[in-house]
């Protein structure tokens, strides 16, 4: 019953989903800029537009607000679109059809009809793309009700999660961070899915626990083994969904360590490591913390086009190591 | 955002501190590194430098009042920020609070550990280490807090629960204060607050009389050459500006002497750790200097090293700056052996008690003329008596002896401390 596992890139599982779910699934078509015959920005496409044609592949012009809107109204019509923005920055361009139209409709007509839309956004920094291409906006779409995001870290959840929301009746918003598009892992072939809302204790550990999302998940396991080599035991747990939280799973976790550390890439300010510290905070699990609860994010600044720059407005693996450290140790 | 000026650790086994003056007013504006104030460790005083530039407001710590390590004392303000509708205004405002406690509750209890809970409204736990207090009914205010700012964290608790009761402790407690108080008439004595210095002498000494094995050696050194000797250098010591470049105290010989005897009987000049025993390269010699209210051990470092001319210098300026508690930590901190010299006030021989991580410490008596006999024959000389004090798990008894007999050959045969 075990599905062969192979060795794919982000971005070839993410492709790969897609094309389980064009060949299965009629209703299933892609939009976006340079998605066709180009093969996307990020070649995560590819050559889709070969396989399936241009009319289930749709090359659309520059146009997010306008592109988005279609895309609403074929999902409220029976269609199941995949959206891609080129870069998640210019999802400020489609606002209005993101929030207030597929968020909102559910809602508004009494659960007559739902808005099935898959949104796909290459997010984060590191490639130099400076401050108009290189943001975290996913805070900004968690905070409206009626959207659920995501942020899968790996191959495995990049393909199960989007073959999880294209079977979800709501709009469901992934933000896939453009340097894990390289990123290899193993990948099951064939249709699984990944559930949204639950979150994946990457590692088990007793001393603190760190929730990560994205590629910061794999800078939490890489300082989680430099630190298990002085005896500090992390638990790394990769958030994979931020709205809905799985509140559950970060509770439990800080029950059994005691000790919390959020790290994301996006602006620390207002970010999801506030709202899961303010959650900890509210719950059962307050009265099991033996330390201040730390965040590590991103500057309070916009992303500078400076490599070095670059590098020191978001958390680096030496960034969590540090704090890591001093709040088992003690001294925070 | 407002910078927090802590009381700082200076010194290792620190746990609280008190200001002895604020040498900036409330409102002043200082730049980075400005000294803010004065504080008076457990042995010295020393300057607090500003950690930031801006406007110093929310003065917390009276001058004079016991602070634990880490508690903010005031607040540095950058320029136009006000500290009333500052982002953390609540942080001042509670500081106010305690500013406004009666410094009587802290000296209505002199007895009090100094713990953070000593200062009103400051206890601060986690909420692991107040739910795990609860559950196990232990007082959350008897507990010193281990983490930053004195926080209390779990492992205090699971410390403190682990703790032999007092009245199950198999020593015999010592009189409670209301016990002492009570042998005496009420109006017949004044109370005088422990300032840090006196509890420092107590616990230190208390923890060494309880924990190092004393053993004791003595022997009379004949002084006759020494003082002629010191004579001689004294009379011969340069002119500059019209007063003689040194003058050597018996002090200043005592002190080379003990440090070359160290370096002849290297086993002597050691610590004990339970690891391990240190043996040291160099005699760092601790001189016991009396202050007002309490005595320190400034440091003379590789002294065997040093000319009795250095050595006297360095004594005078570091006696000069004890009696006025200037000295720097490092400047009382560590040491390998140490002298107390009572001889200036006729005390004929006395044992000192050993300061770890000293292994020894020597007592110097008096010098006196006193009637000897050799070869049947009865005649005067001057002589003194020393008794020196070993950690017995780090010096034996004839390693002792041996390195005080190689003392003993110092000083009467001065000569060989020149060469």
């Amino acid at each position: 019953m075990d599905a062969k596992v192979r060795e794919l890139s982000y971005s070839q599982a993410v492709q790969e989903a897609m094309a389980i779910a064009l060949e299965s699934d009629p209703r299933v078509f892609l939009m976006g800029e340079d998605i066709g015959v180009y093969g996307g920005a990020f070649q995560v496409t590819g050559d889709l537009v070969e396989r399936f044609g241009p009319e289930r592949v749709i090359d659309m012009p520059i146009s997010e607000l306008g592109g988005a809107g279609v895309a609403v109204g074929a999902a409220v019509t029976g269609m199941r679109p995949i959206f891609e923005f080129q870069f998640s920055d210019f999802a400020t361009l489609a606002m209005e059809q993101i929030v207030n139209q597929a968020a909102k409709m559910r809602f508004m007509l009494g659960g007559e009809v739902s808005v099935p839309l898959v949104m796909r956004f290459p997010a984060g920094s590191g490639t130099g793309a400076a401050a108009q291409h290189s943001q975290s906006l996913e805070a900004w779409l968690a905070h409206v009700p009626g959207l659920k995001v995501i942020q899968p870290a790996t191959p495995h959840d990049a393909k199960g999660m989007l073959l999880a929301a294209l079977e979800d009746p709501d709009p469901v918003m992934i933000f896939e961070h453009k340097l894990l598009y390289k990123m290899k892992g193993a990948v099951p072939e064939g249709h699984y899915t990944v559930p949204i809302g639950k979150a994946d204790i990457a590692r088990p550990g007793k001393d603190a626990t760190i929730v990560a999302t994205s590629i910061m998940v794999h800078k939490a396991l890489e300082a989680a083994a430099a630190l298990a080599g002085e005896g500090i035991d992390l638990e790394v747990i990769d958030l994979r969904t931020i709205r809905p939280i799985d509140r559950e799973t970060v509770i439990e976790s800080v029950k059994k360590t005691s000790r919390l550390l959020c790290v994301y890439e996006a602006v620390k300010t207002l970010g999801i490591g506030a709202e899961i510290s303010a959650m900890i905070a509210e719950s059962e699990a307050f009265d099991y913390l033996d330390a201040p609860i730390v965040r590590l994010g991103g500057a309070d600044s916009p992303i500078p086009y400076n490599p070095d720059l670059e590098k020191a407005a978001v958390p680096q693996v030496p960034d969590i190591i540090a704090s890591a450290r001093a709040l088992v140790q003690g001294r925070r | 955002m407002a910078t927090e000026v802590i009381l700082p650790k200076v010194d290792m086994d620190m746990a609280t501190g008190r200001i002895s003056r604020w040498l900036v007013a409330e409102g002043a504006t200082v730049k980075q590194g400005d000294p803010l104030f004065e504080m008076e460790t457990d042995k010295a005083a020393m300057e607090v430098e500003a950690p930031a530039g801006g406007v110093l407001g929310g003065i917390a710590a009276k001058e004079g009042v016991d602070v634990p390590v880490g508690q903010p004392v005031a607040f540095i303000y950058a320029e136009g920020e006000k500290p009333t509708v500052a982002p953390q205004a609540a942080a001042p405002a509670v500081l106010a609070a305690k500013v406004e406690a009666p410094p009587a509750q802290t000296a209505a209890t002199p007895a009090a550990a100094p713990t953070a809970s000593s200062v009103p409204g400051a206890l601060r736990a986690t909420p692991l280490a107040r739910r795990l207090a609860r559950e196990a009914g232990v007082n959350l205010a008897a507990i010193a807090g281990s983490g930053p700012h004195g926080r209390i964290v779990s492992a205090d608790i699971e410390k403190a629960k682990a703790a032999p009761k007092p009245a199950a402790a198999p020593v015999a407690a010592a009189p409670s204060d209301a016990d002492t108080l009570k042998l005496f008439a009420p109006g017949s004595y004044s109370e005088v607050p422990h300032d840090n210095m006196r509890r420092t002498i107590a616990r230190r000494l208390q923890e060494s009389k309880q924990h190092v094995p004393h053993f004791y050696v003595s022997a009379d050194c004949r002084l006759d050459a020494l003082l002629k000797l010191r004579a001689d250098l004294n009379a011969a010591a340069p002119v500059k500006d019209g007063a003689p470049a040194f003058k050597l105290s018996i002090n200043d010989l005592v002190i080379k002497a003990w440090a070359l005897a160290l370096r002849d009987v290297p086993a002597a000049n050691v610590s004990w750790t339970e690891a391990a025993m240190l043996s040291h390269a160099h005699a760092d010699i601790g001189v016991a200097v009396s202050v007002p209210g309490g005595l320190i051990t400034p440091i003379i470092r590789a002294a065997e090293n040093k000319s009795l001319s250095a050595i006297s210098a360095e004594m005078k300026d570091l006696a000069a700056r004890a009696k006025a508690r200037k000295l720097k930590p490092e400047e009382y901190n560590g040491g390998t052996s140490a002298i107390s010299n009572l001889g200036m006030f006729g005390v004929k021989e006395f044992a000192a008690i050993v300061n770890p991580p000293h292994a020894t410490i020597l007592a110097v008596g008096a010098g006196q003329e006193r009637a000897l006999s050799e070869n049947g024959k009865l005649f005067s000389a001057q002589a003194m008596t020393v008794t020196l004090s070993t950690d017995h798990r780090a010096v034996d008894g004839a390693l002792g002896a041996e390195v005080l007999a190689a003392f003993k050959n110092y000083i009467e045969m001065p000569l060989a401390m020149l060469i």
